[in-house]
């Protein structure tokens, strides 16, 4: 009986695993959201004692995260503006999932944010009083509008449930809801644009730490461009790793191939060009603007060990030029294994681009008297973090089980039981 | 001798800091902590956590082991730290050329941390706390902070503000005379306290010998500091050529 608790709400055509096998697999994730829910609370009520950040150590394991997951959300406002924006209509299988891939970063990150500052209470005191001239106030204001739009992109989603589809009133909603979504989709893809650049922005205007400025155009630093352009790059790569591992996960086909080769096309075509210009700008940065400052670049990877110049090497060329070769060469593109590896080699290296930025900045020091410094995160930002995960997890699993994410999945699953 | 910001009435304070005076004996620090309700350190603070508007460095030169105070340098081009605020939490004053901190606006994002190379910036990582009956002892001008809030070093205003009031009530125009608690406690009289726009407090702060930390990246600190061996200078020195401030 239990197994057939939730059949109603299932889409027709479509196989779910049985209800108790499904409460099974969300049981360690809800365990694990405990978990978290619990090591959050300790921060908010005692303090940021609770994790292993200090005075130098400002951002940590939370901030570096942050980055990285909104980096790789970037797959819903990209993988929104090639569907809608520029037809690429093949998508249309996978803009769902993208969505609440979408959602889940982006809220993900702002809750971890809220536990990050120290007053969580004043965080709307940057939109009475802000400093226009802080690239913080910029991301605030764009992540909390997209998330939103994200949001907005989300109910039309919901409401496509079975059971919710039965009221009228919520198709009729649904159906003007979709017509206007070219708008979100390209409000989305403004705001996800601004946001990803300041994040990038946020390091690049450091002026004091001459291990991450840079020069750039107008107000921005050439980070900005950067991390706008390596969000877009790894966005597809993403959506196509999560569509690959929920495929695993549910042993059932989802999307078509054609589906796997745009996203990885795309993804090789847009990664190349990061490394093209990542490499010019940090041969200007090793050449122009760190000595300009009083800080021959050589200095920054004098210590060695966790921050030697591998870090350089890793992020630019194993994790950004062979990924990006796997994904644009069509025969080993053609076999997923390939493509697989590439999307999962491209989203490590934005990874570790955002760790640089966030960690590697403030373990150098600035003043020559002063030392390196490593840092080693508590459990409670571990756990913390674990919450995202899991959240995400089960915002997704119940998605999938509930509501339409991949529409291609009834169609090749007829086939399939044809055949 | 003439004030040069007489007419504007404005000021530029700045500290030149001598380092072959200084023996590292830390009254500063002592000093700093007394006169801005800096709390002492809890049981589990550790260096790195702990709060200090002014820490003494010991510098390793080859030879005589010598200690450099760094405290807030007051950065006045492009304050690096005032531009990243999300929400005007710091404040650059025209009238003082002092760097403030309004901790009631803190977020405690840390991002002003993040952008301040001298790590003159600490934040409150627990609620503060005085050993029972201290708290009678603190300073009535200066508001003590919160919990997730940052602070530092802003040349001591409670005694900046008591001076004005003073002036106001003496009649006296143009930027006010006061000292630091820093500058008062120093027994070896390492640090100086003075405006710019005082031309003798200016020639003083550009003689052979002073430097100023970190100079080419530009952000403009004025907190100067004076030494007579090159080996001290040297263990100071960025990477790069220190231009002369
Ligand atoms: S020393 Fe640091 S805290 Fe002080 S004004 Fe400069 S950047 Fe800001
Ligand atoms: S920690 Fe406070 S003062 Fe510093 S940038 Fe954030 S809000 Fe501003």
């Amino acid at each position: 009986m239990v197994e057939r608790l939730d059949e109603a709400w299932i889409a027709r055509g479509v196989r779910r695993a049985p209800f108790g096998r499904f409460l099974l697999w969300a049981a360690p994730w809800a365990a694990l959201l405990a978990l978290g829910a619990y090591a959050i609370f300790l921060c908010l009520r005692g303090g940021l004692f609770h994790t292993n950040m200090d005075n130098r150590y400002v951002f940590g394991l939370w901030i570096f995260l942050d980055l990285a997951v909104i980096a790789l959300g970037a797959g819903a406002f990209f993988t929104g503006f090639l569907l809608y924006v520029l037809k690429k209509t093949e998508l249309k299988a996978v803009i769902n999932s993208a969505v609440v891939i979408g959602l889940v970063c982006y809220s993900g990150a702002v809750l971890i944010l809220a536990v990050d500052v120290g007053q969580p209470l004043r965080a709307w005191f940057t939109f009475y009083h802000p400093n226009v001239h802080s690239m913080l106030t910029e991301v605030t204001f764009c992540i909390t509008c997209y998330l939103t739009v994200l949001l907005i992109e989300y109910v039309p989603i919901f409401l496509k449930n079975r059971r919710l589809k039965w009221k009228p009133s919520m198709l009729v909603f649904e159906y003007n809801l979709h017509k206007v979504m070219v708008v979100f989709a390209l409000i989305g893809t403004l705001l996800s644009f601004f946001h990803q650049g300041s994040l990038g922005g946020l390091f690049g205007v450091l002026r004091g730490r001459p291990f991450a400025f840079r020069e750039g155009f107008l107000i921005w630093p050439s980070t900005f461009f950067l991390f706008v352009l390596s969000a877009m790059a790894v966005g597809p790569s993403f959506v196509a790793l999560t569509t690959w591992l929920a495929e695993k996960a549910t042993r059932r086909r989802l999307v078509k191939d054609e589906v796997y080769q745009t996203l990885g096309r795309i993804s090789g075509k847009l990664l190349l060009a990061y490394v093209f210009f990542k490499c010019l700008d940090t041969m200007l940065w090793i050449n122009q603007t760190a000595p300009e400052r009083g800080f021959p670049a050589h200095r920054f990877y004098e210590y060695g060990g966790a921050f030697g110049t591998w870090i350089l090497f890793t992020e630019i060329a194993l994790l950004g030029l062979i990924p990006a070769l796997l994904l644009l060469k069509p025969e080993w593109r053609a076999r997923r294994g390939l493509l697989i590896t590439g999307a999962a080699m491209a989203c490590l290296g934005v990874t570790l681009n955002r760790f640089v930025f966030t960690i590697q900045t403030l373990a150098l020091p600035t003043m020559p008297f002063d030392r390196l410094l490593l840092y080693w995160p508590s459990w409670q930002e571990f756990a913390a973090f674990g919450f995202v995960v899991a959240y995400g997890m089960l915002v997704y699993s119940f998605s999938y089980r509930y509501l339409t994410l991949f529409p291609q999945e009834r169609e090749l699953a007829m086939t399939e039981a044809r055949r | 001798m003439r004030k040069l910001g007489a007419e504007t009435k404005t000021a530029r304070y700045a500290m030149l800091i001598d380092l072959d005076r200084c023996n590292g004996c830390g009254a500063c620090m002592v000093a700093c902590a007394v006169e801005n309700n800096v709390p002492p350190p809890q049981a589990s603070a550790t260096p790195r956590t702990g709060l200090n508007w002014l820490r003494v460095f010991r510098l390793k030169t080859g030879g005589r082991d010598a200690f450099i105070p760094v405290m807030c340098m007051q950065c006045e081009d492009e304050t690096p730290c005032q531009s990243v605020c999300p929400q005007k939490a710091v404040e650059f004053d025209p009238v003082t050329g002092i760097v403030g901190q309004i901790p009631e606006r803190c977020l405690g994002c840390r991002y002003c941390m993040a952008a301040c190379p001298y790590q003159a910036r600490v934040f409150n990582w627990r609620d503060p706390q005085w050993p029972a009956g201290m708290e009678k002892a603190l300073n009535p001008r200066v508001s003590v902070r919160q919990r997730g809030t940052v602070e530092k070093c802003n040349f001591c205003h409670g005694r900046w503000q008591a001076a004005l009031e003073k002036a106001a009530h003496d009649g006296e125009e143009g930027p006010v005379h006061y000292t630091p608690a820093c500058a008062e406690a120093c027994p070896a009289q390492a640090i100086r306290f003075g405006d710019l726009n005082d031309e003798e407090f200016a020639a003083a702060c550009h003689e052979q010998g002073v430097f100023r930390l970190l100079d080419t990246l530009g952000t403009g600190p004025k907190v100067f500091y004076r030494t007579s061996r090159a080996e001290v200078r040297e263990a100071t020195r960025g990477f790069g050529e220190v231009r002369r401030g």
